[in-house]
């Protein structure tokens, strides 16, 4: 057991005092991430039985990797409200929903402003809209942030989870425009075609998991920007002493409400590509449900950290993809009858069920999450025994 | 001697329901002195504290700074005019370490904010060299440079006394208000801070000081007010509030203790 614990300290302690190590390390693990959907990238490997614990069954693996890395998104958002600035956001799901439902009324022919509004002639491209619905998504988080930020933590989760019941609320019984439970199809795709003419981004999940993944690097990449300063550090003063942050010159108020607008965007992104990718938008997608499970996805991998919301992302989606998988490998059986009734038992209908009882165990053994903030610096410092340098507040 | 009024506290009282906390307490701080505010256990020290940084509203009555009202503004604002304070219980931002806890103070008067820090522009990089910079130069000032790295919870009491101490300077303050700034110091400690205090002042910054302790009190300043039940009952230099009747009423026996 030592020495297994000795060896991970001295890896880790490698890359943690060897920058490019370090970065080579990311690069590799980055570039595996690219080839993960792919079956050839396992059958190459040509190690039977060693890529059926990894490759999902139960749905296609690129799609799994696709629903992963939008998951991951929105929990890089949610961790910058709630892990960095410490505001309790239970409606987060609803900032998902704007950018879903932009993209599609502007992309879908279908699309009442086109068909019943004349707001425009002819469907917008994809591209064009995505910027727009991360604006309109920024827009609602300042929107709802201006009133419900001035109450403070049981509270503003309150007027959170109200604001995400709204969303779902109004996209269900309004008929106008975002027609209600039939919803929107047709929702267009992202550009570009392979050179043999036909679309990248149709109905193969695989190109939208290569998308999503690049807009996590960047996120990931503007997020450490912001952390790591001025905006970081009020984030956690906030978190922290919002009294004393006010008194020590910061103006709380603005700085929530930027974790609020930042988070809002990122979400939107989110929810457009999901859009583009799912090619029908309506109401049944943004339940409650799913803005605990993001929720979940930020807490269980480490509030404050990057790597634990991406972590805790993957997690939440992955796992029970997996568990599928496993069971169906095993002949788990999916609906199990007891009496008369037959109760659905994949793991994927489970989820909610198995992350809530995951969730209190870690909450109860390791309140801080997976992979928390600064536990590098501590590993750090408790080998080194001296001074940890300018880790930042990331 | 031309004295420049800094802060002028002009019959301020503050009602909690039927509690009076502060009755039409008057006194004026002036630029490169250091005044220190005194009073029994619930004099309302704190709470004219409070008042001046904009923690209370006044019920009646107003506060100026360098000649402007203040009461009613924004905290963040009373900072960035040059009014910064210390904490009676101490409030650093535990998992922060020192360097983070000062830099947040000096971010105060920093002008970029999340687009420039997102995109990382040249002026950001700037500012943020800048409070750096500051951050460790008054960690320096204040004697702690040596725990920079360290998280602040895990800083020894008296550090983090200087700490606080260190982060409201941060702000470049024109004022610093410190409260109870010895609290819980054995005299050897108290001692070095007496010291800082003057340095501090040295430096060009005018002291506001709560203490308990009449003899760090009697040491370092240069005027006091005396509170007793939210009303100023004296004011004048050491010597004069020492003997004042009244004060002596107020602090039994404490004459002799300093």
């Amino acid at each position: 057991m030592s020495a297994v614990t000795d060896l991970w300290h001295r890896v880790t302690g490698f890359f943690n005092q060897s920058k490019p190590a370090r970065i080579g390390l990311i690069v590799v693990f980055v570039a595996f991430l690219y080839v993960l959907p792919n079956r050839e990238f396992y059958e190459y490997l040509n190690i039977p039985g060693v890529w059926i614990p990894l490759y999902t069954t139960g749905n296609d693996m690129a799609f799994v990797l696709f629903t992963c890395t939008w998951t991951i998104l929105l929990a890089l958002g949610l961790n910058v409200v709630v892990g960095y600035a410490g505001l309790l956001d239970l409606g987060f799901f609803g900032f998902f929903a704007v950018g879903a439902y932009t993209v599609a009324l502007m992309t879908s022919p279908e699309s009442k402003l086109i068909t019943e509004y004349n707001w425009f002639e002819s469907p917008y491209p994809w591209l064009v809209t995505v910027p727009i619905a991360i604006a309109l998504a920024l827009l609602s988080g300042v929107l709802l942030g201006w009133p419900s930020l001035r109450v403070r933590g049981d509270y503003l989760a309150i007027v959170t989870l109200g604001f995400a019941e709204v969303i779902r609320i109004i996209a269900k019984n309004q008929d106008w425009i975002l027609n209600g439970d039939r919803g929107i199809p047709q929702v267009g795709h992202p550009p570009g075609t392979w050179p043999d003419g036909t679309p990248i981004f149709q109905f193969d999940a695989k190109p939208y998991y290569w998308l999503a993944l690049t807009m996590v690097i960047v996120a990931v990449f503007l997020i450490r920007n912001l952390v790591r300063s001025r905006v970081g550090r009020a984030w956690v003063a906030i978190r922290e002493d919002e009294d004393a942050a006010e008194l020590m010159g910061v103006p709380t108020f603005r700085f929530k409400l930027w974790a609020f607008a930042i988070g809002a965007a990122v979400g939107g992104i989110s929810g457009s590509l999901w859009a583009g990718y799912n090619n029908f938008v309506n109401s049944a997608t943004f339940s409650v449900e799913n803005s605990i499970l993001v929720l979940a996805a930020v807490l269980l991998g480490g509030a404050g950290n990057q790597a634990g919301a991406i972590l805790g992302g993957f997690l939440v989606v992955y796992v029970p993809e997996w568990l599928r998988s496993v069971g169906d490998v095993f002949g788990w059986p999916k609906t199990v009858r007891v009496f008369d009734i037959n109760l659905d038992v994949s793991p994927t209908s489970l989820r909610y069920a198995f992350f809530g009882v995951l969730l209190i165990v870690v909450m109860i053994f390791r309140p801080q999450g997976l992979w928390p903030n600064r536990r590098r610096a501590a590993e750090f410092k408790d080998r080194r025994q001296a001074v940890v340098v300018g880790e930042g507040v990331g | 001697m031309d004295r420049k009024p800094l802060l002028e506290v002009d019959n301020v009282t503050l009602r909690f329901g039927g509690v009076v906390a502060l009755d039409q307490v008057n006194f004026t701080l002036y630029e490169g002195e250091i005044l220190g505010l005194i009073g029994p256990n619930g004099a309302g020290k704190t709470t004219c504290f409070n008042a001046m940084t904009g923690v209370y509203l006044p019920t009646e009555g107003q506060i100026r700074f360098r000649g402007e009202q203040i009461s009613g503004r924004k905290r963040f604002r009373i900072t960035k005019m040059g009014m910064a304070r210390t904490f009676q219980n101490i409030r650093l931002f535990p998992e922060m370490t020192a360097l983070e806890n000062v830099q947040v103070g000096a971010d105060a008067h920093h002008r970029t904010s999340v687009p420039s820090a997102l995109l990382r522009l040249p002026r950001h990089w700037q500012e943020e060299k800048q409070g750096r910079a500051l951050a460790e130069e008054v960690l320096d000032f204040v004697g702690i440079r040596h725990r920079i790295h360290e998280v602040a919870r895990n800083l020894p009491y008296g550090d983090q006394r200087r700490l606080e101490i260190a982060r409201a300077l941060a702000t470049r303050p024109t004022l610093l208000c410190l409260d109870e700034p010895a609290a819980g110091f054995n005299p050897a400690e108290k001692a070095s801070l007496l010291e800082l205090i003057r340095k501090i002042r040295d430096s060009g910054v005018t002291v506001l000081l709560i203490e308990h302790d009449m003899r760090l009190v009697m040491g370092v300043t240069d005027r006091i007010v005396v509170l007793e039940f939210g009303k100023k009952i004296a004011e004048g230099s050491p010597a004069e509030v020492r003997d004042n009747p009244k004060v002596i009423a107020a602090y039994l026996g404490v004459p002799d203790a300093a």
